[in-house]
């Protein structure tokens, strides 16, 4: 990066959390702080929603999901429009006419206030901990490629978002969110329109790559449980867990409620159900189309650049560099095999379109052969190294190939996407502490001015939770991934609170409350088990399907016991 | 506004009929703004399935 990238990347952030901070100084009331003051139109709440669920693990981790393994993770958020049609039809006008500030003040209502609780706890649980990841991934990066501290990456970039969102509360997660939400689809589409300049091919060549390499697979109707991403995960799996984090999780349901009405609210819903897929194919879709670009421009043997350099200077027996040599000529080997495809194609002659393709097959084969033993030779020199470099496909492509001061918009674009999402977490964190349990059980009649102050307390303390979780956590291997799963243990459990109370009106507090506390242990159990049990080792999707059916099964039981407890204690 | 202050709700209440005006042109009920939502979903998976099919 060079001075002109600096000043972009500074001054985009700095502007917008500024920004952000002075429009929203004042808060006369709890509603203004939590909610905002009620101005949004349905354009702010949606990107507000999608700003929410993309975090900066979005941007620099799912184009590396395209890279290695093409376009298939799209079918993960098959089930979101179906999930968003629900939430903005069932769930939104009853948040909205019960003017709740969090989705667990509804089950303290509908329920009792264990249920309630349980609700809120699961949910700080989870976010709690999906919030270290969100901060910390993104960091872990950018401090690698970028050369800079990993500490102090972490620190003042959550030091930002803790400012703004304390000061600021819900109006300013919107406001700064939507000038966020710019920069990034700026940064991206302009990376975009720059790779496919670059391409030495027609784009028809290199969807014509992209598919001989298996890579524009979106779609299978496979049953194959063992399979993560096929139709069937996507929908049903996907469709509960959008249902939880759309319906349940306060970090959204705090972004829609904050509409001046049921329409804006409702309308921003739907702007994500009709976007989120396209926008994903089209984030994986670059990542193909950099796995592209790498076929006829060499590509790093590791995509961890730092690590990578680390690993040959302290190569004293020469593995690495005899490797190196040998991807290099596999590399050379495949780029005029696919050439010759290319050619066959062109003349229209199928016979040896298809062989050569095969050839091409092979060698890409052989050249991620010599790729993953190179890892395994860097691991063994060094078990911290992670293997999997995927998340760093995105930023290193950005940093070879494109031209300075937009390198520094996307670097801002991936640090935007870091703080909206994590504004808008420790934004729920906060009110959830300071509705649900605070004022609940600890304070119940103060002034708004006591609670504003308290949420802004909480908001901090959850800020530095996330910033000591991500300063001394070692993350795992997958980003993208693991934000997924953790939501997937915890979601369907604390979905079928939400349906249990809006369908099965007979079923009461103390039914549902230890049918969730039993669903959450199966769930826990499957997840900790599935190594040791090769047949529970099936998609993390399930879970949120799993623990939301266990746990509206057990509801039922429950209440047909208790109940017939109750008639045999009245006869 | 104190949340003590808000006028109590019940759970089941019927929407009000001023909001289920979705206000857009073609689209004036929420059943028709849903029906479009997913039908844009249903052309999404058969562009998918369309490309899958076509570079496999």
């Amino acid at each position: 990066m060079n001075p002109l990238d600096f000043v972009v990347l500074i001054g985009s952030m700095l502007g917008i959390a500024a920004y952000g901070t002075w429009r929203t100084r004042s808060h006369r009331s709890l509603s203004d702080y939590l909610k905002g003051d009620k101005t949004e139109g349905w354009v702010t709440i949606g990107i507000s929603v999608a700003a929410t669920q993309a975090s900066a693990i979005t941007f620099i981790s799912t184009p590396g999901q395209g890279y290695e393994s093409g376009l298939d993770f799209v079918q993960n958020y098959f089930g979101m429009p179906l999930a968003l049609i629900i939430v903005a039809a069932v769930f939104l006008p009853i948040y909205r006419r019960l003017n709740v500030y969090t989705a667990y003040e509804y089950l303290g209502r509908r329920f009792d206030a264990k249920t309630r609780l349980l609700g809120a706890a699961l949910f700080l649980v989870q976010r709690g901990l999906a919030a270290g990841i969100t901060i910390y991934a993104p960091a872990i990066i950018l401090s690698t490629v970028l050369g800079w501290r990993l500490d102090l990456t972490i620190i003042l970039s959550g030091l930002l978002v803790i400012i703004y969102t304390v000061t600021g509360g819900s109006k300013a997660v919107s406001l700064t969110q939507k000038y966020q939400m710019a920069i990034i689809f700026g940064g991206m589409v302009t990376a975009f329109v720059i790779l496919l300049t670059k391409l030495p091919t027609s784009l028809g060549d290199a969807f014509t790559v992209a598919g001989g390499f298996k890579k524009l697979e979106a779609v299978s109707f496979s049953f194959d449980i063992h399979r993560r991403y096929t139709f069937w995960t996507g929908l049903l799996g996907g469709f509960f867990l959008s249902l939880s984090y759309f319906g349940c999780d306060q970090s959204q349901v705090q972004r829609y409620i904050t509409g001046p009405s049921l329409r804006e609210s409702r309308l921003g819903l739907m702007f994500n159900a009709v976007l989120k897929i396209p926008m994903q194919f089209f984030i994986l879709l670059l990542g193909v189309m950099v796995f592209v670009f790498y076929q006829f421009e060499r590509p790093p043997v590791f995509f961890n650049q730092p690590a990578w350099h680390q690993a040959i200077r302290h190569d004293s027996d020469g593995k690495l560099h005899a490797l190196e040599q040998e991807f290099t000529a596999a590399y050379a080997q495949k780029e005029q095999l696919i050439h010759q495809w290319l050619d066959a194609k062109h003349a229209g002659d199928r016979q040896a379109e298809a062989g050569a393709r095969a050839q091409a097959l092979a060698a890409l084969e052989h050249s991620n052969a010599v790729r993953n033993e190179a890892k395994t030779v860097m691991q063994a020199d060094d078990p911290v190294v992670k293997s999997n470099d995927a998340d760093y496909v995105f930023v290193t492509f950005i940093l070879d190939h494109l031209p300075h001061g937009l390198i520094g918009l996307l670097i801002a674009a991936f640090f935007a996407a870091a703080l909206q999402s994590k504004s808008a977490e420790l934004n729920a964190l906060g009110s959830t502490t300071t509705v649900d349990f605070y004022r609940h059980l600890l304070k119940r009649e103060a002034s708004d001015a006591h609670y504003i102050a308290a949420s802004k307390w909480f908001t901090l303390f959850w800020g530095l939770v996330a910033l000591a979780f991500a300063l001394f956590a070692n993350l795992v291997e997958n980003l993208i991934q693991a934000v997924n799963i953790v939501g997937s243990v915890f979601y369907g459990v604390l979905l079928a609170l939400f349906l249990v109370a809006f369908f099965l009106k007979r079923v009461g507090g103390t039914a549902v409350f230890w049918a969730a506390l039993t669903a959450q242990m199966l769930i826990f159990i499957l997840y900790f088990l599935r190594h040791q049990f090769p047949i529970l080792d099936f998609s993390y999707l399930w879970y949120n399907f799993i623990g939301c059916a266990a746990c509206v099964l057990l509801s039922l039981i429950l209440q047909m016991v208790i109940g017939s407890n109750a008639q045999s204690a009245k006869t | 506004m104190n949340p003590s202050d808000a006028k109590p709700t019940p759970i089941d209440a019927p929407p009000d009929g001023r909001e289920e005006l979705t206000g857009l042109p073609g689209l004036r009920t929420w059943r028709g703004v849903y029906i479009f939502v997913f039908g844009c979903f249903i052309l999404w998976v058969v562009l998918l399935v369309a490309l899958t099919v076509l570079y496999s």
